[in-house]
């Protein structure tokens, strides 16, 4: 088949969509959803700007074909704020300066919020090899170590529900 | 879009699968976590006219333990492997090969089978089957076939698999008792391709005489490479630490490697002997 019909939850939202088969996931998050805070930079693996979490783990974007969500639940970006409040992670990038153009910070968020529910009390160390498939031209990686860790504290420190 | 136009095949089983493949023979490429084929489609450098999704299979994705080795299904995510206990346990050398591929993200998505079967020179996967000598079971529509891993990788991304087959099942021995294993590799940064990488396998009897060993190198030829002439050089005698230097040496002689921009052929034989002669040690220091 050139396209399929499929059904898909994206940010706990029931979508139903026919895609071309060849439409990567990220375009047809970008395209068809609008959903255009997940950035595209490389577009073949390298880069991690378009990382999401389909199904709990954090994947490329780029290397996944909407065709493929055909059942499957995924997160983006914009899953994480409430309105125009930001969540514990983003609000230790604002106040660390994890970020200066942004660009790749979409997808430092996603690999960071799939990485602190798996390991919740990381080292800086581990922080690192989290993501270090996240590339990032502006700030260096220290400020975006930091923020991880300060969110981590923030996290733990924050009244369960 | 990136990708050329392909007509999108998601079959619901197994048969359906192989009864495609059969159809389609190299018109079509199979599509496992894509973490190297559609970079390949993004990049149009290659333009299948079917792509044969597996990921709708049920039962393709499993570790499990069986008579004397473990089996892993072709589907199973690279980073279930990564989080196994059963692979901890039983196929250490795995275990300790699987953070050096990729990232988290890559692992997430990609599978045992689909490193196997692209069979790229300088992956990590081929080169701890090949330490193994595990088996590779292969099927399609008519039947199937078992392969070892020197009849299996051929050369540059390409092994024995005819386009109608599928490979589907991984066996990786158990660890035998007194055996250490060990993955090391060079990478210009963490979660490239290895420059060079060594997978090594060390088993000593009670007197700490090696009885057994096994080497398998990465990104010094067309395929993993077997050294098997520096393993049996280890065989029968104490691993000092002079010992370990003549292996390294042994294994890195009968290497020719090709060289690019990264890393000279020269560069790359030495780095494979003072791995090895690493790998070895440390696979030493485990041996309980």
């Amino acid at each position: 088949m050139k396209e399929r019909l499929i059904r898909l939850t994206v940010n706990g939202r029931t979508h139903e969509a026919t895609v071309e088969a060849r439409k990567t996931l990220a375009d047809f998050l970008r395209e068809d959803l609008g959903l255009t805070g997940t950035h595209l930079g490389c577009e073949h693996g390298v880069c991690g700007a378009c990382t999401i979490i389909v199904d709990g783990a954090a994947v490329r974007s780029c290397l996944l074909f909407a065709a493929q969500m055909h059942g499957h639940e995924i997160l983006t970006v914009e899953s994480l704020a409430d309105g125009d409040r930001l969540n514990p992670l983003q609000e230790a990038f604002w106040e660390h300066h994890g970020l200066q153009c942004g660009f790749c910070t979409p997808g430092f968020l996603m690999t960071l919020t799939c990485f602190l529910r798996e390991n919740p009390h990381p080292t800086e160390a581990e922080v690192r090899v989290a993501i270090a498939g996240n590339l990032c031209r502006c700030t260096g990686y220290k400020n975006i170590v930091t923020a991880a860790c300060a969110a981590a504290r923030k996290i733990a420190a924050a009244p369960t529900t | 879009m990136k990708p050329p136009r392909f007509d999108y095949l998601a079959p619901a089983s197994l048969d359906e699968a192989l009864a495609a493949l059969a159809e389609h023979g190299d018109a079509a490429k199979v599509l496992a976590g894509g973490q190297s084929l559609v970079p390949l489609l993004n990049f149009r450098l290659v333009r299948p006219a079917y792509l044969v999704d597996l990921n709708d299979i049920p039962g393709l994705a499993y570790i499990r333990q069986e008579n004397g080795h473990v089996a892993i299904g072709a589907l199973t995510r690279q980073r279930a492997l990564e989080t196994s206990a059963l692979i901890r346990e039983r196929v250490p050398l795995l275990a300790d090969a699987m953070p050096q591929i990729g990232h988290a993200q890559i692992r997430n998505r990609g599978t045992i089978g689909g490193s196997l079967a692209h069979a790229d020179p300088a992956a990590e996967l081929p080169a701890v089957v090949a330490a193994l000598d595990g088996e590779l079971v292969v099927r399609n529509a008519s039947g199937g076939r078992v392969l070892r891993p020197d009849e299996f990788f051929v050369a540059y991304l390409t092994t024995a698999l005819d386009p109608t087959e599928l490979l589907v099942e991984v066996r990786l021995p158990l660890v035998p008792p007194r055996t250490g294993t060990a993955f090391l590799e060079v990478s210009r940064r963490h979660g490239d391709f290895a420059l060079v990488g060594v997978a090594a396998s060390v088993t000593l009897d009670d007197a700490g005489v090696c009885t057994r060993c096994a080497i398998a190198l990465i990104g010094v030829g067309p395929a993993p490479v077997v050294a098997r002439a520096a393993a049996q050089r280890l065989v029968g005698s104490k691993p000092t630490m002079e010992v370990l230097q003549d292996v390294g040496q042994l294994a890195a002689a009968d290497l020719s490697p090709d060289g690019d921009l990264h890393a000279s052929s020269q560069y790359r034989r030495h780095v494979a002997g003072v791995l090895t002669r690493r790998a070895l040690a440390r696979a030493l220091e485990r041996i309980r």
